[in-house]
């Protein structure tokens, strides 16, 4: 705790956050009686649901999964391996900019890419609903075809199931995929220090947006599509411009830019302060957002990228990701600090400086 | 974004801000409550309080929706979503307010059909295109939110929808602001009003504080540039020992509201003898029921609604934080057995209630120099 903050606040009211901050540090506890949405959110309900519950049963001590990383190392002979699993239960199937089928490539393959992994192969699997129109299919099978051509990466695997009517949704997919680590990345939450600059891959909370508009739930009307996309190239040209000083990678996805963020803030047990006025955000998802009073950085990416740079190294590797395509306007958007730590912080465009939290529970499932 | 990136200039919020630095009398501590859950939700996102002198101090008020609603109208909330052939639709921030045993979510997750709706209109579409179900609309808010209630309810009516129905828990802002004012306890100087209200029922609504009660308000907008502006009027008043309603929000709130809007309400609308509030007790005409002529679509005439009166949880200081009484982390349970995920309080769940606000971004020590 630092003398200014100690100075500035009341005591009392210093003590109490003290007191709080000392309990969201401790290990999440898992106490709900059953599974509700907000456990799939991405936010501090899946957090408690993964922490509490599914690391302690899985997790080797000091093992692979304890990092909580995107994906898995895997160590095979010499060859350095990551592995990654995602399910797919967006709803609409398709949607602006984007589908099902190359959500299910994309997700996977990135979670792949931010772990400094190209994917090699992927197996994918089929949940059917009973009724499922066979056009709906194909079309999802090819675009599962297209992205995986894309991304260069080979299906090797595969299932299928039917469920009855109503068991399931249309379709839903899951996919896992292995990839080799490149040999220039040294990436991992615990290379994050103070000083380091954080920077996104692009303007964010496209995705999220895309899909609530989708839904038709607010009668809005905006040009918004999705930005899935694979994340490889734009890792590639990270670890090229920046190779051990690219720090650490995140995919934001489910809980967006905000809950990468502050999970990394308590993984590193650093402070991130992020410039609001900094944050690229498109003008029709920033317009949309404002009307449905949604903050952006809360909002769901499927193609777009945090990264954590050594202070020396950022503004290059800035330049040479904004020659990549689809991230002329990646931006570095805020620092690393001490103080306070595990916690994320928002300098707003109006000057003030506040928490920036995760969410309990996003109000829309399935954006994914 | 035009018209709203204007009243979010962060130059202009430091000349507002210099300005009230130098309206403020430096040797008196002003405590001004904003009423409405909005202007909270706004003060915490654009950390307001670091731009003010320690000695403006902002309260919050009992002006959100969700955080109002007492522990029994969320059991009878439960208990009409649990009904055999009911869909049950509400706002989403209603979904985790703790009931006695649970939330609308957890009933959810049992079984029942809750549906999330962005507006009462979502709602009688769903019982349209549901005719063999019965759907119950959760309607909360103040007059904000009344007249779209009592437009759809107009709409249901003239459209014969039998199958709608409205579980009306709207409230109007003067009681229990009259009660706060009225308490032992008051030591408020001034009102941030609420803009969005007076956009209905008028500033004129608000005179009586300034006539009964010698405090002064400003009727404020909810853009950043907005709040700090009303504040600084607020400061000049108190400064010039002024004591008046002021309108900031001229762009958009008339003297008189909205007198269509007070029309609808009044017809398909009447106050309740009674009605209980969260932390508050019982207030009476402080609730809106249903008119006779729109008695056929209450669902608390429709269905079986327990509406037993529950005692708040024992350690829940909900009542407090609403009367501004005491800081949201001033509160035993604050943060600690009371959280957003595990809330005890409705506080805690709205992102409008105080507590959710500062624990959600208020978690920090205020910048500015002690003055």
């Amino acid at each position: 705790m630092s003398a200014s903050r100690e100075s500035l606040a009341g005591g009392r009211e210093q003590r109490v956050l003290e007191i709080i901050e000392t309990a969201r540090a401790k290990p999440a506890r898992f106490r709900d009686e059953r599974i509700t949405l907000a456990h799939g959110a991405g936010g501090r309900a899946t957090q408690t649901l993964i922490e509490g519950l599914l690391l302690p049963a899985f997790g080797a001590p000091g093992g692979t999964l304890a990092a909580l990383g995107d994906a898995g190392a895997v160590r095979a002979g010499d060859a350095q391996l990551a592995m990654s699993t995602d399910s797919f239960v967006v709803k609409p199937l398709r949607f602006p900019g984007g589908s099902i089928g190359e959500l299910a490539v994309n997700g996977t393959v990135n979670d792949l890419a931010v772990s400094g992994a190209r994917a090699l192969a992927m197996t994918v699997s089929l949940i059917l609903e009973e009724g499922l129109d066979a056009g709906v299919l194909r079309s999802e099978v090819a675009a599962i075809a297209a992205a995986a051509q894309a991304a260069n990466v080979e299906i090797v695997s595969g299932d299928t199931k039917v469920v009855e009517r109503g068991a399931a949704d249309g379709m839903y997919i899951c996919t896992t995929a292995i990839g080799s680590v490149d040999a220039r990345a040294r990436l991992s939450s615990g290379a994050i220090a103070p000083g380091d600059r954080v920077l996104v891959s692009g303007p964010i909370a496209a995705h999220g947006m895309a899909i609530m508009l989708a839904r038709n739930l607010f009668e809005l009307d905006a040009a918004i599509e999705s930005d899935t996309c694979s994340l490889w190239p734009a890792v590639d040209a990270l670890l090229d411009a920046a190779g051990s000083d690219l720090h650490c990678m995140r995919d934001a996805t489910r809980g967006g830019v905000a809950s990468v963020l502050n999970e990394l803030a308590r993984a590193a047990g650093v402070a991130v302060t992020v410039r609001e006025s900094d944050v690229p955000v498109d003008p029709s998802v920033a317009a949309a957002a404002e009307l449905l009073g949604i903050e952006p950085m809360h909002v769901a990416n499927e193609g777009r990228l945090v990264a954590f740079l050594a202070p020396g190294a950022a503004e290059h590797a800035l330049s040479v990701l904004q020659g990549v395509a689809g991230c002329e306007q990646a931006a570095l958007i805020g620092e690393v600090g001490e103080d306070p730590p595990g916690m994320v912080l928002v300098e707003t465009g109006f000057g003030g400086r506040r928490v920036m939290d995760q969410l309990v529970g996003d109000p829309l499932p399935r954006i994914c | 974004m035009r018209y709203v990136d204007e009243f979010r200039n962060a130059e202009l919020g430091r000349a507002v801000a210099t300005e009230i630095l130098a309206a403020v009398d430096p040797t008196r501590h002003h405590k001004l409550m904003e009423i409405c859950g909005g202007h909270t939700h706004a003060i915490y996102k654009y950390a307001l309080d670091d731009l003010l002198p320690a000695n403006v101090e902002l309260v919050h008020g009992p002006g959100c929706p969700v955080c109002v609603i007492p522990l029994g109208r969320v059991d009878d909330a439960i208990a009409l979503a649990r009904t055999d052939g009911v869909i049950f639709t509400c706002f989403g921030d209603m979904l985790r307010v703790p009931g006695s045993d649970q939330t609308l979510l957890d009933a959810k997750a049992q079984g029942a059909d809750v549906r999330m709706v962005y507006s009462p209109l979502d709602a009688l579409r769903i019982a349209r295109e549901n005719p063999d179900r019965e759907v119950v609309f959760f309607a909360i808010g103040f007059e904000t939110t009344a007249p779209s209630t009592a437009l759809t309810l107009k709409r249901a009516k003239a459209e014969g929808v039998t199958n709608f129905s409205c579980f009306c828990n709207h409230v109007t802002i003067e009681p229990p602001l009259r009660a706060l004012l009225e308490s032992p306890d008051m030591s408020l100087d001034g009102f941030v009003g609420p803009g969005h209200v007076c956009t209905v029922i008028g500033t004129r609504a608000f005179e009586f504080i300034p006539a009964e009660y010698r405090r002064p308000v400003v009727i404020s907008g909810f853009e950043p540039l907005d709040i700090l502006q009303s504040i600084l009027m607020l400061v000049r008043q108190l400064h010039d020992g002024r004591c008046e309603v002021e309108n900031q929000y001229t762009r958009v709130v008339p003297r008189d509201g909205n007198p269509r809007a007070l029309e609808v309400m009044a017809e398909v609308f009447e106050p309740r003898p009674q009605f209980e509030w969260r932390g508050l007790g019982s207030i009476p005409r402080s609730g809106l029921g249903l008119s006779d002529a729109y008695r056929e679509l209450d669902a608390e005439a429709r269905f079986d609604v327990p509406g037993i009166r529950v005692e708040d949880p024992r350690a829940c200081q909900c009542g407090e934080v609403l009367k501004g009484a005491i800081k949201p982390w001033e509160c035993k349970v604050f943060g600690t057995a009371c959280t957003p995920e595990h809330a005890i309080g409705t506080c805690m769940v709205s992102p409008e209630g105080a507590c959710a606000a500062y624990y959600s971004s208020g978690r920090l020590a205020r910048q500015t120099e002690v003055v």
